[in-house]
C-alpha cells in the first residue's frame, strides 16, 4: 500500500468534489443556473486528456533518444488513455450544450477543434497499427505524435480564442475564471482537476504493465 | 426464493417508511442528498473495481518476475 497513497489520494478528492460539486455554494447565473457544477466534472476531463497527451509526447521524446521500445508502450498507451477522457469531454460538453446553448452540437471552433484532435490521435494509432516493425513503427509514432500534439493545442487552445466562440474563456468570451469562478468554486475544481489527473495515470498505469506483460509472454 | 419471501415479508415495513414524513437528512432540500449518495457509489465502485484490477495486475507481476530468475 506504500506506493499506492496517489490512487487512494485521487479516489478522495475526486469524492471530495462529487459531495462539494453538488452541494457547495455557486453563483446563480441565468441560463447556466445549477448547470455551472459540471464545471467539476466536464472541464477536468480536458485537464485529464492534456496532462495524458503531454505524458505521451514525452514518452515519445524519450523513445525517439535512445530508442528504447519501453517508451514507445508508455507513449501510445498514453495516447489511447488520452482519447478516452478526450471522448468524455466531448460527450459531456455536448450534453452540458444541449440544455444550455440549446444544441447537442453547435458549429463553434473549439467543438470542432476538440473533435478535430481526438481525430488526429485517432489517426495515430491508425498509423501505429499500419506498421509491422516494431523499432520502425515506435518511430514513426512518435514524430507523428509531436505533429498531433501540437496540432491538438492549435485546434483547441489557439484557434478558439482567435475567432468568435460559444465557449467559455475563447473568442470574446470571458472565462469562468473572470467573474463567475468565485473562491468557493475554486476550493472545489482545483482538487477535482488533480483528482481525475491523478486517476487517469492510475489508468495510464494499469493499462502500461498490461501491456508490458502481454509483450513479455509472447 | 428464501430472501424472495424475506423480501415479500420485509415490504409493508418499506412502504410504511415511504408513507411516513420524516424530516431526516437525505429528504430535505430537495433529495439532492440521494444523487451525491448515488454518483459516490458508482465512483467508489468503479475505484474499487481498478484497485482490484491492479491487485490482480501486480500478483501475475510477481509471478511473472519468479519464473524469470
Amino acid at each position: 500500500m506504500k506506493n499506492n497513497w496517489w490512487k487512494i489520494l485521487s479516489v478522495l478528492l475526486i469524492s471530495y468534489s462529487i459531495v462539494m460539486g453538488l452541494l457547495g455554494p455557486v453563483p446563480a447565473l441565468p441560463i447556466l443556473y445549477e448547470t455551472i457544477r459540471n464545471l467539476y466534472f466536464h472541464v477536468t476531463m480536458w485537464f485529464a486528456m492534456l496532462t495524458i497527451f503531454t505524458v505521451s509526447l514525452i514518452s515519445g521524446l524519450r523513445y525517439l533518444n535512445g530508442f528504447n521500445l519501453k517508451h514507445d508502450i508508455v507513449s501510445s498507451e498514453a495516447a489511447k488513455v488520452g482519447m478516452l477522457f478526450g471522448c468524455l469531454g466531448l460527450v459531456t460538453g455536448s450534453l452540458w450544450a444541449r440544455f444550455t446553448w440549446g444544441a447537442w452540437w453547435v458549429n463553434d471552433t473549439k467543438l470542432n477543434g476538440a473533435a478535430g484532435s481526438i481525430l488526429v490521435y485517432l489517426a495515430y494509432l491508425v498509423l501505429r497499427n499500419s506498421v509491422e516493425d516494431e523499432h520502425k513503427r515506435a518511430r514513426i509514432s512518435a514524430v507523428y505524435n509531436i505533429f498531433a500534439y501540437f496540432l491538438m493545442l492549435v485546434f483547441i487552445m489557439i484557434l478558439p480564442r482567435m475567432t468568435d466562440s460559444l465557449h467559455p474563456g475563447n473568442g470574446g468570451n470571458p472565462g469562468f475564471s473572470k467573474y463567475d469562478l468565485d473562491n468557493n468554486m475554486r476550493l472545489v475544481f482545483y482538487p477535482a482537476i488533480v483528482g481525475w489527473i491523478l486517476f487517469a495515470v492510475w489508468i495510464l498505469n494499469i493499462r502500461v504493465r498490461l501491456h508490458k506483460l502481454l509483450s513479455q509472454n509472447q | 426464493m428464501k430472501r424472495f419471501l424475506l423480501l415479500l415479508l420485509l415490504l409493508p415495513f418499506v412502504a410504511q417508511a415511504q408513507e411516513s414524513e420524516m424530516a431526516s437528512q437525505m429528504r430535505s432540500d430537495g433529495k439532492i442528498y440521494v444523487v451525491i449518495g448515488v454518483l459516490l457509489l458508482i465512483f467508489l465502485g468503479l475505484s474499487l473495481y481498478l484497485f482490484s484490477i491492479d491487485r490482480k495486475l501486480r500478483k501475475i507481476e510477481q509471478a511473472h518476475n519468479a519464473d524469470l530468475r
